[in-house]
């Protein structure tokens, strides 16, 4: 008998880094709850915000005194990456108005990074639907299991889940590198970020690393 | 907690989203304008590796667990482990890690 996930490499990675986000969702659910927002609101943000490291900015300026005009900003600094995804994605994101825009709230990180790990572009489509669905499902049951359970929960770092989401970037960053000038742009983007860390304001490094790409798109047209 | 400031959370992320879809349906469907926009998440997802595993909050970079965790997933990446695999390996590694570093 065949399982369905086992016999298709697309849908088990997908379902591996859903399971692992929803892992993850658990703690946002705790800390959003642990900041003084309710229940229906921590579930809210999930599902209609939905870009993770936004969420977590905003709980936790907010949980350390800062209000929500101070928690604002960091957090839609790290959602605009989303809009510099949802750029690069223009083949995978085809279809009528209404599609298009139904699929935007999907483009996250891992949904992103899961297309482009794709060589050929039906699978890339798969790879973002597939992804990007799971992670939807298991990113709200999560935080959902986390708003209600409260402070019962331990915190993600004693469980090496912070350690896990770089490590599925780098394996998905890894099939991406097929030409010189894309090597070149990741390492260029990996230094921007690493020189930028320490200087600036969360989410900038992240979204200021596009500019890696930018000396090798000029040689390409030159 | 004010609902204003969730639902301003909620509608600008996404605006954020939909507005890269709409422009990138504007541009030219040529091959070399593809491949651009293609090559400019790659070096974005490096960033977010270097960020997320080097990130201490409050601007510091620390060395943790998380570290000896990348190296154990770019061994099993090497060497085209599933992606089940790297998150299990490394999840285990950074629990597991002394915190001495």
């Amino acid at each position: 008998m065949s399982c369905p996930v086992r016999s298709d490499p697309l849908r088990r990675d997908a379902a591996s880094i859903a399971v692992a986000t929803g892992i993850y969702a658990v703690s946002f659910g705790v800390l959003a709850v642990a900041a003084g927002f309710s229940v229906l609101q921590t579930c809210a943000m999930s599902l209609l915000t939905f870009t993770g490291a936004s969420q977590f900015t905003f709980v936790s300026v907010v949980a350390s005194g800062g209000g929500v005009a101070a928690g604002l900003p960091p957090a839609l600094l790290l959602a605009a990456r989303n809009g510099i995804y949802a750029l690069s994605l223009r083949e995978v994101l085809r279809g009528g108005r209404l599609r298009r825009a139904v699929d935007a709230h999907l483009v996250i990180d891992e949904s992103t990074a899961m297309a482009h790990a794709q060589s050929e572009h039906p699978e890339k489509r798969r790879a973002f639907l597939l992804t990007g669905l799971g992670i939807l499902l298991c990113w709200n049951l999560g935080t959902l299991a986390g708003a209600l359970a409260g402070g019962a929960i331990a915190d993600p770092g004693t469980l090496g889940l912070d350690a896990i989401f770089p490590a599925v970037f780098l394996a998905l960053l890894v099939p991406q590198i097929r030409s010189r000038r894309a090597l070149g742009a990741a390492l260029l983007g990996a230094a921007i970020a690493l020189a930028l860390l320490p200087v600036a304001p969360a989410g900038v490094p992240v979204m200021a690393a596009a500019l890696g790409s930018v000396p090798f798109l000029i040689r390409r047209r030159g | 907690m004010s609902w204003w400031a969730v639902l301003a959370l909620c509608a600008c992320a996404y605006a954020l989203k939909y507005a890269g879809v709409v422009l990138a349906a504007r541009t030219s469907p040529d091959g070399a304008a593809r491949g651009s926009l293609e090559l400019i998440v790659v070096p974005v997802i490096a960033a977010l590796v270097v960020v997320q595993t080097l990130d201490g909050g409050d601007g510091t970079i620390v060395l943790d667990p998380r570290l000896p965790a990348l190296l154990v997933a770019a061994v099993l990446i090497w060497r085209k482990a599933p992606i089940i695999v790297i998150v299990l390996a490394a999840g285990a590694t950074a629990a597991g890690w002394p915190h001495v570093m």
